[in-house]
């Protein structure tokens, strides 16, 4: 059977990697290559690069990343941040990236998703979402969620994925670093909502709330974490051994 | 000499990148005598089966890779390439394939229970069904990476590694000097380098 996939995310701004990282034994702790290279060697079973840079020279920095780490690192990259073009899809794909994901841009250009996935297949098109709860209501919010849409999440979701998204990473901006574990009403939600991986992001403080993401939504795919992850609070292998431990289906 | 078949099929980028990494010389073509010239082919390839077959056949790339895998030349076929290897498919439409392994290409969906998804997308264990020279760098459990909604089926006599997935799917396959794998070496870590690495060793003529 397929196995749970842990997903580092690395955040890029200007070719570095942003958030201090601290490890033994890592010559040049912000440089992307270097951490992905020792995220893959740890058993990461995917990574995210999200691009934070706002100028076009540092796009054009990121790429050069992106292709730098392609060449060395051999699982899955997916790329995300200022995809808001079909040309942006080619642009990253070029260097190396298998997944390319989608935010801000299909949120304004919905019809990008149907484009990309007509051309670059559903399994490279990821709808990466948002989402902050309003009463009884969970919305879409835009630009690294300082913008409330308004927009239904699960009505997006869904529309997103009938549509061409292959894979959705849903970040709740309720339990996004606090630390307090994944935001499991709104993920099982979402699991239920649709029939493509979904990737859970946001709140993980410690090796037990992977095992509970796991546990209480057995539907779930993934589970992403930065900062936990750079700062060595949680590693790799510790992780999936507790999992494993723990019933849960692990590479290892 | 290494040659990836260019028949205008997805990118190379991670598959050139990996074969680099364990030193292989690689050319990526569809010049039928840097083909010919090649020791060893690797036809990849990522999209829809109809389309990537009418590529194939438009070049004369068929015929060709059909005459040079029955010469005996180490033919490694990766996921859509995987596919094309075979009779036929049933993606979108009925296609024909190369005919170099027996059997058929379905859909994922017509096997596993409903509540399972689809594409097998991600990490799975290997399950190795026959002894081949392919995999002989690989340990039963091994993982490899998976991403693919269409898999190959009635090839029971060529297949020499399964992954379960709800059903029993064809992870690769061998006929002689023709193999394929279902999943992306390129992407499988040092798993899949050690499969590439196994491939880059074989030699026309040798006994399989």
């Amino acid at each position: 059977m397929i196995t749970k996939r842990i997903v580092p995310c690395l955040d890029v701004r200007d070719g570095l990697v942003v958030k201090g990282v601290n490890f033994v034994g890592l010559k040049d702790v912000g440089s992307p290559v270097e951490l992905a290279k020792y995220y893959s060697e740890q058993g990461a079973d995917e990574l995210v690069f999200y691009d934070i840079t706002a100028s076009a020279e540092g796009r054009k920095i990121f790429t050069g990343i992106l292709e730098e780490t392609a060449r060395q690192v051999f699982i899955p990259l997916m790329v995300g941040g200022g995809i808001n073009s079909v040309a942006d899809f080619d642009r990253v794909l070029k260097c190396g990236a298998d997944k390319v994901s989608v935010n801000s841009g299909a949120i304004a250009h919905p019809e990008l998703i149907g484009e990309a996935a007509r051309i670059y297949g559903d399994q490279c098109v990821v709808l990466s979402v948002d989402v902050k709860r309003q009463g009884d209501k969970y919305c879409v919010c835009a630009k690294g969620g300082r913008e409330n849409t308004g927009k239904d999440a699960l009505e997006w979701i869904r529309w997103a994925v009938e549509h061409g998204a292959g894979e959705v990473v849903v970040n709740s901006m309720d339990t996004d670093g606090v630390k307090q574990g994944f935001d499991i009403e709104l993920l099982a939600k979402v699991c239920a909502a649709v029939k493509v991986p979904v990737i859970a992001s946001g709140g993980a403080g410690k090796i037990q709330d992977f095992i509970d993401l796991f546990q209480k939504i057995p539907d779930m795919d993934a589970g992403l974490a930065a900062s936990i992850f750079h700062f060595g609070e949680v590693t790799i292998p510790e992780l999936k051994r507790q999992m494993a431990a723990a019933g849960i289906n692990v590479r290892i | 000499m290494l040659a990836i078949v260019d028949y205008g099929v997805g990118n190379f980028f991670s598959l050139q990148s990996c074969l680099k990494r364990i030193n292989q010389e690689v050319v990526v073509t569809k010049d039928p005598e840097v083909l010919t010239a090649a020791e060893r082919i690797i036809l990849p390839g990522v999209g829809a089966f109809g389309d990537a077959a009418a590529k194939l056949r438009q070049g004369g790339l068929d015929k060709l890779l059909c005459r040079l895998a029955g010469e005996g030349k180490p033919l490694l076929g990766i996921c859509l390439g995987m596919q094309l290897l075979f009779e036929k498919s049933y993606e979108y439409g009925e296609h024909e394939g190369l005919g170099l392994i027996k059997g058929k290409i379905v859909p994922v969906n017509q096997v596993v229970p409903d509540n399972i998804k689809v594409p097998h997308m991600g990490w799975n264990a290997l399950h190795i069904t026959r002894p081949h020279p392919l995999l002989q760098y690989v340990k039963e459990g091994d993982f490899v990476y998976f991403v693919h909604s269409y898999f190959g089926c009635e090839c029971a006599h060529s297949t020499i590694a399964t992954a379960e997935y709800g059903a029993e799917l064809t992870a690769a396959v061998a006929e002689g000097n023709v193999m394929g794998c279902q999943f992306h070496p390129e992407k499988s870590g040092a798993v899949g380098a050690r499969i590439l690495q196994a491939f880059m060793e074989m030699k026309a003529g040798q006994a399989w």
